[in-house]
């Protein structure tokens, strides 16, 4: 048996703040456990059958009784539940401006991860402490879920829609990454490592190419060296232009469709008169499903591009159309 | 089987000498035969269930997968999850138990519909043996909760069969369900009002309009998974414009309850036990009848709080993480009530109390730790690792088998006319007690540290705690199989029961042990509340041969 854990690496901001409620709810835990078992125990001994000890005065029911024992964990409850309920939110909720993106695409079995400057790595995470990190995560066929337990973070990879979570780590370290939703018979091997490295090294590491990994282990997972490591924007604009999106998207809104500059983010309105906020699910489900939401204002003549696209692919347009801001230089556009 | 004997030597008829061909039996609509059918059925499914339990428990000694392969370690928690929760836990209580006491309590001749009693266990066999068989010819690998896409388009096992025999096994509860719905209000004993009830009947009144409600959602939902599968129609596979998130919703809206439908039971007979062992009315019936009520409806209303992770959005988090520390609230009310019933009791140890004494302490660290998942912040960390296993262990072992126990212990008599032999029971309560936390308190530790569930490799670092809990999975073992020898050994040997060996309030002890199979000489007429253990005379000496007890008013 090699070493004994009995307690987890705490490594990101989050991890710290549920430490802290999690011991919190131990605590009561323990104390409620050892109220009820110290009573039935001195109960039992105390009122055995043939003790002397008196029994005058043994009621059948109290109010104030009932009262009081419902309001107490009622009132425990409502503070875990505020007290967690805030935490929740600011974990799932819009991470700050400053975030690191990275893209994961979890497929049966194994992890693939895409940083937005094109170094793409399997089962293995590298990122520099100190800094927000935003995931956003799709799955290629079943559910899984992107758990590290050193960040207390997880959140499902489910196919068809994106999810996203957000972190702040905290201390360098190599951590455990698991799938934590059953997906079939690998599972337990869908396994990885999150790297949390000091940002010098880090930026070292991103010139590098992913290169330079420190303690990184061979065989199987890894940055795979030797791919292109044009950015995702890039190949992002080199597929946009294959399909010649452009062709309808200009740079300003066109005839047939919308122009994408300056989209990312802002609300569009819909032609059943609807607003949705343009974020990377709308833009995939418009890519691959055009025809459920039109913009208002145009006719539903956008073919599908389901099939033709994995979801790597896709998450290249988005990041290609997330670039494009405006305003814009009309030069860059060819018709 | 053993046959009662009178004070006079004159062998008495009663519901197990009425007949000895199995004819006899496998067409009997006698709810007391029905109920030791499903005693055998249970005990067999338990036993399977078990053994797949402690395959899990060899395989994880070590940290590699090597015992067997990642493919048959799937399908083993699968299997074991599967037959625990549909072919034991659900059905145990209910329809041995109950099927048993419910209409002797009520003072009624019979359940109301004794033929789809008799249907409800045949129709229970035939969604085990379906399941059994699918075990057998390749075994199914989603684990229970079959959640799609995987359970749908990419499971290679018998999927579609032990859904068939999951859906079949839901009905076989809705059967019993809506008898004990139907006796309960229409055939009670004159004088037998609501609150006269004992409060094993209130927890599984509960329990059948959950059954009644619940468990026709699951049972379309696990259909549509079949559909999606056979017929590749989509409903949940996004692939097939399929939604997976619907289909836990649906899962979850019975499952949930179904956790309600499988404790509530046991919370009936820990009335039953703690005021009979304490000789004292159960403190706050009122509260503790309608925390039952309470438990039945809010916990419709929490599914949400099993998908917190799963990308449900914050608001809809909030409200069912807000429910749910709401419906721990009856389940604390219940537990303190049945502590005070304790206080300034006469307490006797016998092993029925010892399991309710247990109960009351593991229940208390099971429902405590389901506040850890309830609360949002902290499920986020421990949604699907050991965590998760731990807490449901300790409510669904350390509740609904250590009720079950406590209650085939207590009721053994009055079903057999035999009882049981005291000091080897009382041991195996204890050995049960120390191997169940020694299997099962680390899993809290693993968990915390992130151990995911259903993980057939593992690091090494969690090795020890890995050990300590396979040890406490071979204690547990031990535990349970000595009832299985003392029960039948009593069967011939143990001492004559008598009407009431244990001295106890309620109609069920006021006819023979083993009762008539018609239950009752005459129709008994009910002037008094329930566990009106001061109005009667106390009886010290019982249980021992001839002590049948005198306490009848």
């Amino acid at each position: 048996m090699k070493g004994v854990a009995l307690l987890p690496d705490t490594a990101s901001t989050f991890a710290q703040q549920v430490d802290l409620l999690f011991w919190f709810l131990t605590a009561v835990t323990v104390f409620f456990t050892l109220l009820i078992a110290g009573l039935v125990l001195y109960f039992a001994v105390r009122y055995r059958r043939g003790s002397t000890a008196s029994r005058a005065g043994a009621k059948e029911t109290d109010l104030r009784l009932e009262i009081g024992w419902s309001m107490i964990p009622l009132t425990v409850g409502l503070i875990v539940f505020v007290w967690a309920a805030k935490l929740y939110a600011d974990a799932y909720g819009p991470p700050p401006d400053n975030a690191l993106e990275v893209f994961v695409i979890g497929k049966q079995w194994m992890w693939h991860l895409q940083h937005p400057n094109g170094i793409r790595e399997n089962n293995e995470l590298h990122i520099p402490a100190g800094r927000p990190v935003k995931l956003t995560m799709i799955s290629q066929d079943v559910i899984h879920s992107f758990f590290v337990p050193a960040f207390r973070i997880k959140r499902d990879v489910l196919p068809g829609r994106y999810n996203t979570v957000w972190f702040t780590p905290t201390k360098p370290g190599k951590y455990h990454l698991f799938c934590a939703e059953y997906c079939g018979t690998q599972h337990s091997r869908m396994i990885g490592w999150v790297y949390v490295m000091e940002p010098a090294e880090y930026e070292k590491w991103l010139a590098s190419g992913g290169e330079a990994r420190p303690g990184a282990v061979a065989s199987g997972s890894g940055t795979m060296a030797g791919i292109s490591t044009a950015s995702l924007v890039q190949a992002g604009e080199q597929l946009y232009k294959q399909l010649r999106c452009n062709a309808c998207h200009g740079a300003t809104d066109g005839q047939r469709g919308p122009s994408h500059y300056g989209l990312f983010g802002k609300k569009v309105k819909l032609r059943d008169g609807t607003v949705v906020v343009a974020d990377e699910a709308y833009l995939r489900e418009s890519i691959l499903r055009p025809l459920a939401k039109v913009v208002d204002g145009y006719e539903p003549i956008m073919p599908s591009y389901e099939g033709l696209l994995n979801e790597e692919r896709t998450l290249q347009l988005i990041a290609y159309i997330k670039s494009l801001k405006k305003p814009v230089q009309t030069a860059e556009v060819k018709p | 089987m053993s046959v009662a004997v009178a004070k006079h030597g004159e062998v008495k008829h009663n519901y197990l000498n009425a007949g000895d061909t199995v004819l006899s039996w496998l067409l009997t609509t006698d709810h007391k035969r029905i109920a030791v059918l499903y005693l055998v059925s249970v005990t067999l499914f338990f036993a399977v269930g078990g053994l797949l339990a402690l395959l899990i428990r060899l395989e994880l000694l070590t940290p590699q997968g090597d015992l067997m392969t990642s493919e048959n370690y799937n399908r083993v928690f699968t299997m074991h999850g599967v037959v625990m929760i549909f072919l034991f836990l659900i059905p145990a209580i209910p329809a041995v138990l109950g099927n048993f006491l419910v209409p002797l309590m009520v003072g009624a001749r019979d359940l109301a519909f004794p033929r789809l009693n008799l249907a409800s266990w045949y129709v229970y066999m035939a969604g085990g043996l379906i399941a059994t068989w699918a075990m057998v010819n390749g075994g199914v690998d989603t684990g229970w909760t079959f959640y799609p896409p995987y359970s749908s388009s990419y499971s290679t096992s018998q999927v579609t069969l032990t859904i068939i025999g999951a859906f079949l096994i839901g009905f076989s509860s809705i059967f019993t369900g809506i008898n004990f719905i139907v006796t309960i209000h229409k055939m009670r004993a004159p004088g037998l009002t609501w609150f006269r009830l004992p409060l094993f009947i209130w927890a599984h009144y509960a329990t059948s309009v959950i059954i009644v409600l619940g468990t026709p959602v699951v049972a379309i939902t696990l259909l549509l998974v079949a559909v999606e599968r056979v017929f590749r129609l989509g409903i949940f596979d996004p692939a097939l414009g399929g939604d997976p998130i619907l289909f836990q919703h649906l899962f979850w809206f019975y499952s949930h309850p179904a956790v309600y439908i499988m404790i509530l039971p046991a919370m009936g007979v820990i009335s039953e036990v703690v005021a009979c062992f304490s000789r004292k009315r159960v403190f706050g019936y009122h509260f503790v009848a309608f925390s039952s009520v309470a438990i039945a409806v809010i916990g419709f209303l929490v599914w949400g709080h099993h998908m917190f992770t799963t990308g449900q959005s914050v608001y809809a988090g909030m409200v069912f993480s807000l429910l749910s520390f709401l419906v721990a609230v009856p389940s604390a009310v219940k537990v303190f009530n049945w502590t005070a019933t304790m206080y300034k009791g006469h307490i006797e140890f016998r092993a029925p109390m010892l399991y309710v004494m247990g109960f009351l302490g593991l229940f208390v660290i099971g429902g405590l730790t389901g506040l850890f998942l309830a609360s949002l912040a902290t499920d986020i960390h421990l949604q699907d690792t050991y965590f998760v296993v731990a807490h449901f262990h300790y409510i669904m072992v350390g509740g609904t088998i250590f009720g079950y126990l406590a209650g085939l212990h207590f009721w053994w008599p009055k079903m057999t006319g035999r009882m049981y032999p005291e000091g080897i029971a009382k041991l195996a309560a204890l050995i049960i007690f120390a191997g169940f936390n020694l299997t099962f308190l680390p899993q809290f530790v693993l968990g915390y540290l992130g151990m995911p569930r259903r993980y057939h490799w593992y690091p090494e670092e969690w090795q020890m705690l890995h050990v300590m809990s396979s040890a406490g999975t071979a204690l547990l073992g031990i535990g349970y199989i000595l009832p299985v020898f003392y029960l039948l050994w009593s069967l011939r040997n143990g001492a004559l029961a008598g009407p009431n060996p244990w001295g106890a309030t309620g109609l069920e002890w006021k006819t023979d042990s083993p009762p008539i199979t018609h239950n009752f000489e005459e129709t008994p007429i009910v002037t008094e509340e329930p566990y009106a253990y001061e109005n009667h005379h106390q009886q010290e000496e019982v249980a021992s041969g001839t002590g049948a007890s005198t306490a009848e008013a």
